[in-house]
C-alpha cells in the first residue's frame, strides 16, 4: 500500500508525483490491493513521449489512491487472477494494442482500430465492416440452442447484441456483446477546441448528462485554478443530479412493472417521469438539463418564483409515487415475478466490483455521495437499505428507496438555492500543464469517473471515461444464469444499463 | 383490487387536447430560435465565434437548426439581442434547405409532400433505429407512448420487426458500427417508405460532426422529414408528424 499515492476526488495533481513502478510491481500491487477489499476506479492506457504507460485509479473505503507504470506490449494479465480488472484490461488491448498473455477470454470492447497504429491484438482491419465479427462463447451439446438478440433493439432503445446460451427455457449462459455506439467520445474530447467539450460531454450518455457534466466541469475547475463554483451553482449542480435520478428510478419502476404485465404503474410512472423532466426544464431550458452545467458553475440562476414552481411539484407528485408504489410492491402478480429473480449474491457483486444501485441491491453498501462526496453531496445523510438480496425485488426496492430520498433533497436544495445569486461562468482556455486530476460522482446508475492528464502545453493529453455500466454489464450477464429467457427483459430493466455510456 | 381502482381514481385521466388544444411549455424552454437582422454585426460574429456547434452565419443572419443544440450560449451572449430562443416547439421540416433560418420558415403542413398523407395519414407504423444515439432522443420518443401524449390515437405506432413499417425513424449520429445495421434495416422495410431523421445528430452528426468513427446519415439515406432538437422536445415530434402526414 505505501506504493500507492492517496489522491483527492477532484484535486489537480502534477503528474510528476505519480509514483511510477515497475510493471511487475505494479501488478503484484494493484492484485493485492483488489484481493483485500479495494475496488478499481480507473485502469488505462496513455502515450507518453512515445513510451507506453499506466494508470490506476483505487478506492478502499474512503481513500483513493494513484499509482502508474510503464507498461510493456505483453504481460501476465491481472484478469487471470482478479476478475475485477477484465473489461479494464480488454479496453486496454482494444485501445493501444497490448496483449495481455493468458486472458480467460480475450475479446474485442467497441470494435475500433487503436490509437498506437500497431496491429490490431484482435486480427481485424477496421476499414472492413467488423462489428459481430467474433467467435462467440458457445455451450455444446444435443439439447443446447442459442438465442441472438440485436444489434438493433425491438423497442426504442440503444442497440447491443445479447446472445443466449439456453437449454430449454433456461439460460445457461448470456453474452453481452456492445460496440455499437461507439462515437470515438475520448478521442474527440482531446482533438476539439474546448468550446465543443461541454456539449460532446452532455452527450457522452444523455440520459446522465447531469453526472457527465457535474464530473467534467469539477475535473477542469480542478486543472484550471480560478474557476471555482459558487455556492448556489453547486446547490442547483447537486439539484440537477437529483431531479435526473429521479426521472430515470420513476421511469425504471414503470417500465419494470410493465415487463411484467402490471400496467397501471407503468402508465402513472411513466408519466411521473415526465414531471421531473419537466422540472429540468425550469432549472436549466431542457428536458435533460442540457445546456445548465459548464465549468464555473451553472448557466441558469434560479428565481424565487420558479423555486417556489420546483418545490410545490415536488411536494405534489411525492404521495402520488407512494400510493403507485403501495399498488406495484404489494401485488401478488408482481411479487411472484420479482422475488427471487436475476439473483447476483454478495460474494459475486463484490468480485465483479458492482456499483451504484446494482452493488448496494446485492448489499455492497458504497455510494461516492457518501464515500466521495462532492458539491453540495455530502450534506445529506445516506439513504438507508433494508432490501438487499440482490435479485430483481432488491433492485426495484432500491430505487424506490433513493427515489424517497432524492425528493427530500431537492426540496430542500431547491429551497435554499434561490436565496443566493450566482455568476454565469466565462469558458475555459487555459488548463495547468502536466497535470492529472480525477473525478466520482454517483451518477443514477453509480460509480462515475473521469480522469484527465494534460500534456506540457496544458492541452488535454488523455481524457478517460468509466461509466458504471462498465462494471454493471457483466453483473446482468451472472443474474441471467439458470433463469428463465422470458425473464430477460426484466432483469435487462432492473440494472437498466448505459450503451453508448458503455460504448464511448 | 380496491387499491387498484384507488389509484385510478387519484391519477385521473390525463391525456393532453393536443392539437385541439395549444399547449404552453415553461419559459426557460428554449424552443424555436429568432434572429434579430437589426442587431450590431459585431455582437453576431461575437455569437458565431463562441457558438460551440458552428452553426451561426452572423453575416445573413441564419442559424443552422441542424448543427443547433439549443444550447442557448447565444441568446446569453447577445443578451437576446441577437438570438432569442422562443417556447415554440414547432421545428420539423420537409426541405433540408429551410434548415438554414433566421427563425421563419413555411408551415410544414403546407410544404410536406402529399403522397405521405394518402399513404401514410390513417395509419402509420414506424420502425425505430437508434445508431449510436445517446438515449435523449430515444427517452423523448419513447415517451409518447406515456398517456399524456398518447400516440397511438392519431393511428402512429413504433413497432419491433422492419416488415411491418412504412418508414424508418433514425435517432444518432449515425456510428460506423451501426451503419450495416441500419442499412438492413432501411431494406427489409417495404416500399413506399418514409424516412425521418430525429435530432441535432441524425440531422448533422450533432456534437459529434467530424468524429471518424461516424458516418452522416445523409450520406446514407434520402430523408423526408427533419426534426432538429437537442433532443427534440417529445411535442416537437408529434407536431412534425401530425403536420407532415395528417393535415
Amino acid at each position: 500500500m505505501d506504493k500507492l499515492l492517496p489522491v483527492a476526488n477532484g484535486c489537480m495533481l502534477p503528474r510528476k508525483e505519480i509514483p511510477v513502478l515497475d510493471f511487475t510491481l505494479f501488478r503484484d500491487e494493484l492484485l493485492a490491493f483488489a484481493e483485500n477489499g479495494g475496488y478499481i476506479v480507473q485502469f488505462f492506457a496513455f502515450t507518453e513521449n512515445t513510451r507506453l504507460k499506466a494508470l490506476a485509479v483505487l478506492r478502499k473505503d474512503t481513500n483513493l489512491y494513484a499509482v502508474s507504470c510503464l507498461l510493456p506490449d505483453e504481460y501476465q494479465a491481472l484478469t487471470a487472477e482478479n476478475s475485477k480488472f477484465h473489461l479494464f484490461e480488454r479496453e486496454i488491448a482494444e485501445q493501444y494494442g497490448v496483449r495481455p498473455l493468458n486472458h480467460p477470454w480475450l475479446k474485442p470492447v467497441r470494435y475500433h482500430a487503436n490509437q498506437r497504429g500497431c496491429q490490431d491484438i484482435f486480427g481485424n482491419d477496421y476499414k472492413e465492416d467488423i462489428p459481430g465479427n467474433y467467435d462467440y462463447f458457445r455451450v455444446e451439446g444435443e439439447q443446447i440452442h442459442e438465442v441472438g438478440v440485436g444489434p438493433v433493439h425491438a423497442g426504442i432503445i440503444e442497440p447491443g447484441h445479447f446472445r443466449f446460451q439456453c437449454i430449454g427455457e433456461i439460460v445457461l449462459h448470456l453474452e453481452i456483446q456492445l460496440g455499437y455506439q461507439h462515437r470515438g467520445v475520448e478521442k474527440l474530447l482531446t482533438s476539439f477546441p474546448f468550446k465543443r467539450l461541454p456539449i460532446v460531454v452532455e452527450g457522452i450518455a444523455g440520459d446522465t448528462a447531469m453526472a457527465n457534466s457535474i464530473s467534467y466541469a469539477q475535473a477542469v475547475e480542478a486543472l484550471s485554478l480560478c474557476h471555482d463554483a459558487d455556492t448556489t451553482a453547486r446547490t442547483l449542480r447537486t439539484a440537477a443530479l437529483e431531479l435526473e435520478r429521479l426521472a430515470c428510478h420513476v421511469g425504471d419502476l414503470g417500465a419494470l412493472s410493465g415487463d411484467v404485465a402490471f400496467n397501471p404503474p407503468a402508465a402513472y410512472y411513466g408519466r411521473l417521469r415526465g414531471e421531473f423532466l419537466n422540472l429540468l426544464v425550469i432549472l436549466s431550458g431542457n428536458r435533460f438539463g442540457r445546456g445548465l452545467i459548464r465549468p464555473g458553475g451553472v448557466t441558469m440562476p434560479l428565481d424565487e418564483k420558479n423555486a417556489a414552481l420546483i418545490v410545490a411539484k415536488i411536494q405534489e407528485v411525492r404521495p402520488e409515487i407512494i400510493q403507485v408504489a403501495d399498488l406495484l410492491f404489494t401485488a401478488h402478480t408482481v411479487l411472484s415475478r420479482f422475488e427471487a429473480c436475476g439473483r447476483v449474491d454478495r460474494d459475486t457483486a463484490i468480485a465483479l466490483g458492482l456499483v451504484g444501485v446494482a452493488g448496494r441491491a446485492s448489499g455492497i453498501n458504497y455510494d461516492a455521495r457518501v464515500d466521495f462526496p462532492t458539491e453540495k453531496s455530502g450534506d445529506f445523510a445516506p439513504c438507508k437499505h433494508i432490501r438487499q438480496k440482490g435479485g430483481v425485488y432488491s433492485r426495484a426496492w432500491v430505487r424506490y428507496e433513493e427515489i424517497l430520498h432524492s425528493l427530500d433533497q431537492v426540496e430542500k436544495l431547491v429551497s435554499a438555492a434561490n436565496l443566493g445569486k450566482t455568476i454565469t461562468p466565462n469558458p475555459v482556455e487555459n488548463l495547468v500543464p502536466d497535470a492529472f486530476v480525477v473525478t466520482l460522482n454517483e451518477a443514477w446508475r453509480g460509480e462515475l469517473s473521469h480522469c484527465v492528464l494534460t500534456d506540457a502545453e496544458g492541452r488535454i493529453a488523455r481524457y478517460k471515461i468509466k461509466d458504471p455500466s462498465f462494471h454493471n454489464w457483466t453483473g446482468l450477464a451472472m443474474a441471467l444464469r439458470n433463469e428463465q429467457i422470458s425473464d430477460f427483459p426484466l432483469n435487462n430493466k432492473s440494472f437498466n444499463l448505459s450503451y453508448c455510456g458503455f460504448d464511448l | 383490487m380496491l387499491k387498484l381502482i384507488r389509484t385510478r381514481i387519484n391519477q385521473g385521466y390525463r391525456t393532453s387536447s393536443y392539437p385541439k388544444k395549444d399547449i404552453q411549455l415553461h419559459e426557460s424552454y428554449r424552443g424555436r430560435p429568432q434572429i434579430n437582422h437589426n442587431c450590431d454585426p459585431e455582437l453576431a460574429r461575437r455569437c458565431a465565434t463562441a457558438c460551440p456547434q458552428d452553426a451561426i452565419d452572423p453575416e445573413k443572419g441564419l442559424i443552422d437548426l441542424g448543427r443547433c443544440v439549443f444550447c442557448g450560449l447565444c441568446e446569453r451572449l447577445s443578451e437576446g439581442k441577437f438570438i432569442s430562443f422562443s417556447t415554440n416547439f414547432e421545428l420539423g421540416v420537409a426541405d433540408p434547405a429551410q434548415l438554414l433560418c433566421d427563425g421563419n420558415f413555411p408551415d410544414l403542413a403546407a410544404h410536406s409532400k402529399q403522397h405521405f398523407k394518402r399513404l401514410f395519414g390513417r395509419s402509420l407504423q414506424l420502425r425505430e433505429v437508434s445508431a449510436a444515439g445517446c438515449n435523449c432522443c430515444e427517452a423523448d420518443t419513447n415517451v409518447l407512448n406515456t398517456p399524456f401524449f398518447d400516440l397511438s390515437r392519431f393511428g402512429i405506432d413504433f413497432v419491433a420487426s422492419p416488415r411491418h413499417a412504412d418508414g424508418l425513424f433514425v435517432t444518432g449520429p449515425v456510428s460506423r458500427n451501426m451503419k450495416t445495421a441500419l442499412l438492413d434495416t432501411y431494406d427489409a422495410i417495404p416500399s413506399p417508405k418514409v424516412v425521418i431523421a430525429t435530432g441535432s445528430c441524425a440531422l448533422s452528426g450533432g456534437p459529434f460532426r467530424d468524429s471518424s468513427e461516424i458516418v452522416p446519415l445523409q450520406d446514407l439515406l434520402e430523408v423526408d422529414l427533419f426534426i432538429p432538437g437537442c433532443p427534440p422536445h417529445p411535442l416537437t415530434i408529434l407536431s412534425a408528424m401530425l403536420k407532415f402526414f395528417k393535415l
